[in-house]
C-alpha cells in the first residue's frame, strides 16, 4: 500500500510537471521552470556520484561547460538549427564522458579533501582553456543558433527536453541506489579500504559513477546553452554552478533520491526570482551562501532524512500514547507498556532513516 | 596436514622501524592458529601484508599453492582470505543487511553480472540472514550499522566476512574490548565454524581466549618469530616468557605500589 501511495505521488508530480507550461504560459515563469529543470537534472546527476560515493566534486561545471561548448561548436560547424540542435545532446554526453574518464582516473586516486581540491583545479583549467582557444571563441564565447519556433510557446521544447532529462536521470538515480553498483558506491563512501577488503573494486566503481554523472551534466550544459543562447567562459564554466548544485543536494539530503530534486525545485526558482526582482545578482548569491551555512549548521543531513525521522518519531509518540491509554485494560501487565513504547520508537527511528533514503 | 596459508621470510620496514624481519608463519588447513606477541611486535602488520593492505619489502605469501604476494585487497579477498580489523570497521550508514550484502556480491564465479540488478539476490540474502542468525544479531538486520554496540559490531564484522565463504578467516583481536559473556559467545561461534571446516588465524591479547581456542600458536617479538607450537608448549617456553610475559612483569613493577 505504501508502494502504491508512493507511485501515485510520483505520477501526480509528473502530471503536474507535464501540464505546467500549458497552464502557466507566462514566459517569465516558464523560463524559470526550464532553468529549474536543467539544474535539477544536474543536481540529481551530481548526487549519483558525489552523494552516493562521498567524493564531493566541485568540478562538475567542467562537464556542464563542456556540454555547452560541444553543442555550440558542433551546431556552428554543421550549421544545425531548430530541433536538430537537440540532436546534439548525445554528442555533448559523449564528449563529457570522454573527458570524465581521464579526469576521473587522475582525481579518483586521492581521497576526500585532496579530491575536492583537484576537481577545483580541473575547473580552472577548463575555464582558462575555453578563454584561450579560438575554437571556443575565446573570451567572447560562442553563440547558439536562434530557435525558429513560435514565440508564444518558445520555451516548451526546452521545457519538455529538460523534463525528459530530469525524469530519466532521477529514474537512473533510483535504479543505481538500490543496485549492487549503488551499494558498492555507498560502501566506498563509508569506508573505502574496508570495502576493498570485501572485494569491491573501488576504482572502476567510482569511475563509472563519475562518468554517468558527467554524461547527464554534459547534456544539461548543452541544453542550457541552447536555451540561454550563448556560452562564454565565465558562465559556461561557473564556480556558482557547483556551489548551487552542492547546496541543492545538501539541502534536500545528500545521497537520497529525492533530496537533490527537492533542493533544486526550491532553490533554483528562488534564486532566479531574486535575480529578477532585485537586478543586483549578488543578492541571490549572498542568500545562497547564507542558506548553505544554515543547512550545514541546522540540517546537516538535509530536509528529507531529518523530516522523515521527525514524522516517524511523531507517529511513534502517538502510537505509544495510544498504547499507554490501552494499558489501563486488565489483560495488560503493567510492566509491558514502557518497554514496548521504547521498542516501537526505536523501530520508528530506523524506519525513518530507511524512508529518508 | 596441508598448509593453507604461508608467510615466508616476510620483511617490512616503516621508515627506520623494522616491523617484520624474515618472518615465517604457517597455518594448517582446518586449524585455528593463534598469533601472539607484545604490542608493536608486528602482528597487525603481518595481517595487513597478507590481506594486501601493505606491500612486503621481502618474502612471499602463499595461499595453498598460489602466490598472493602484494595483491590488492580485493584480489586477496577474491582469492579466499577474509579478515576483520582490530578496531572494527563496518559501514555505519548502511543497514546491517546491506553491510552483509557488500561482501556477498563478490562470491561465486566470474559469470557475467548486471551491476544494476538489485543488491543482493534471494540466495545472498538468505545466506546473510542465516549468518546473522548464527552470530546472534539477526534482530538488527534492518537497523543502521551505526546503531550497533561495540560487541555487536564485532559480530557483524565476523558475519560479513563469512558471507563470501572465504577459505581462511583472519581475526584481529576478536575479543578485544568485548564483555566476557560475549567473548564466550564469539569463541563458541569460531569453534563451531572450525568444526564445519573453516580455517582461522587469530591475533589476540586475551591469553585464555587464544590458549583455549588455538591448536597452534606463533609468537612474534620485534618482528621475528620467537616460538611456534601447541599452546601448552608455548605457555612454558622461556623465550616466550621473556618476550611476552617478561614485559608484563616489568609493567607490573613499574606500576604504583
Amino acid at each position: 500500500m505504501r508502494t502504491g501511495a508512493r507511485a501515485g505521488g510520483i505520477l501526480a508530480v509528473l502530471a503536474v510537471l507535464a501540464v505546467f507550461p500549458l497552464v502557466l504560459q507566462n514566459a517569465t515563469v516558464t523560463t524559470i521552470a526550464v532553468d529549474t529543470l536543467i539544474f535539477a537534472a544536474a543536481a540529481v546527476a551530481w548526487n549519483i556520484f558525489s552523494g552516493y560515493s562521498g567524493y564531493i566534486s566541485l568540478g562538475h561545471a567542467v562537464f556542464f561547460g563542456t556540454g555547452a561548448y560541444t553543442v555550440g561548436i558542433a551546431a556552428r560547424a554543421w550549421q544545425l538549427t531548430g530541433d536538430a540542435v537537440f540532436g546534439l545532446l548525445p554528442l555533448a554526453a559523449a564528449v563529457a564522458a570522454g573527458l570524465a574518464v581521464p579526469l576521473g582516473l587522475i582525481a579518483l586516486r586521492v581521497r576526500r579533501h585532496t579530491f575536492v581540491v583537484i576537481t577545483i583545479a580541473f575547473f580552472f583549467i577548463a575555464q582558462l582553456t575555453a578563454t584561450n582557444l579560438s575554437v571556443t571563441g575565446g573570451s567572447s564565447g560562442i553563440l547558439a543558433p536562434s530557435p525558429n519556433w513560435d514565440a508564444a510557446t518558445f520555451n516548451n521544447p526546452f521545457y519538455y527536453t529538460a523534463l525528459a532529462l530530469l525524469v530519466v536521470t532521477t529514474a537512473m538515480s533510483w535504479l543505481i541506489r538500490g543496485s549492487r553498483f549503488g551499494l558498492q558506491l555507498r560502501a566506498i563512501r563509508d569506508d573505502e579500504d574496508r570495502a576493498a577488503g570485501l572485494g569491491v573494486r573501488a576504482m572502476p566503481v567510482k569511475l563509472a559513477a563519475f562518468v554517468i554523472s558527467a554524461i547527464v551534466t554534459g547534456m544539461a550544459g548543452g541544453l542550457w546553452f541552447y536555451f540561454i543562447g550563448q556560452a562564454i567562459p565565465q558562465f559556461a564554466f561557473d564556480p556558482l554552478f557547483d556551489l548551487s548544485v552542492v547546496v541543492m543536494a545538501f539541502f534536500g539530503g545528500l545521497g537520497t533520491i529525492a533530496g537533490p530534486l527537492l533542493g533544486a525545485l526550491l532553490i533554483e526558482p528562488a534564486q532566479q526570482w531574486l535575480t529578477l526582482q532585485y537586478t543586483n545578482e549578488y543578492l541571490s548569491e549572498i542568500l545562497l551562501g547564507a542558506l548553505f551555512l544554515a543547512v550545514i549548521l541546522g540540517l546537516p543531513r538535509g530536509v528529507i532524512p531529518t523530516g522523515a525521522e521527525k514524522i516517524a518519531m511523531l507517529r511513534a509518540r502517538l502510537r505509544s500514547a495510544r498504547a499507554a491509554a490501552a494499558a489501563g485494560s486488565p489483560e495488560r501487565q503493567p510492566g509491558d507498556q514502557p518497554q514496548e513504547a521504547g521498542t516501537s520508537s526505536r523501530d520508528a527511528g530506523t524506519s525513518a532513516r530507511e524512508a529518508g533514503r | 596436514m596441508t598448509v593453507m596459508l604461508r608467510a615466508e621470510g616476510v620483511s617490512k620496514a616503516f621508515g627506520g622501524v623494522q616491523a617484520l624481519r624474515d618472518c615465517t608463519v604457517e597455518v594448517e588447513q582446518g586449524s585455528i592458529a593463534g598469533l601472539i606477541g607484545p604490542n608493536g611486535s608486528g602482528k597487525t602488520t603481518l595481517f595487513n601484508i597478507v590481506t594486501g593492505y601493505e606491500r612486503v619489502d621481502g618474502g612471499d605469501i602463499y595461499l595453498g599453492d598460489s602466490k598472493i604476494t602484494n595483491l590488492l585487497p580485493q584480489r586477496v579477498f577474491a582469492a579466499g582470505i577474509g579478515r576483520t580489523f582490530q578496531l572494527t570497521r563496518i559501514f555505519p550508514r548502511l543497514t546491517v543487511m546491506e553491510n552483509m550484502l557488500v561482501a556477498a556480491q563478490h562470491t561465486g564465479s566470474k559469470r557475467t553480472r548486471n551491476p544494476l540488478a538489485r543488491a543482493g539476490g534471494r540466495a545472498d540474502r538468505r545466506r546473510a540472514a542465516e549468518l546473522l542468525e548464527f552470530t546472534g544479531i539477526a534482530g538488527h538486520s534492518d537497523a543502521l550499522a551505526d546503531t550497533l554496540s561495540y560487541g555487536q559490531r564485532k559480530l557483524l564484522e565476523l558475519s560479513y566476512v563469512l558471507v563470501a565463504d572465504p577459505a581462511i578467516v583472519l581475526l584481529d583481536e576478536p575479543a578485544g574490548g568485548v564483555n566476557p559473556s560475549l567473548i564466550q559467545h564469539i569463541a563458541d561461534r569460531i569453534r563451531e565454524l572450525n568444526t564445519a571446516g573453516k580455517t582461522f588465524l587469530i591475533v589476540e591479547h586475551n591469553m585464555d581466549f587464544v590458549m583455549g581456542l588455538c591448536g597452534q600458536v606463533t609468537v612474534l617479538d620485534y618482528g621475528t618469530v620467537v616460538a611456534a607450537g601447541p599452546p601448552q608448549i608455548i605457555r612454558s617456553d622461556p623465550r616466550v616468557l621473556d618476550a611476552y610475559l617478561g614485559i608484563t612483569e616489568e609493567d607490573d613493577d613499574a606500576g604504583p605500589g
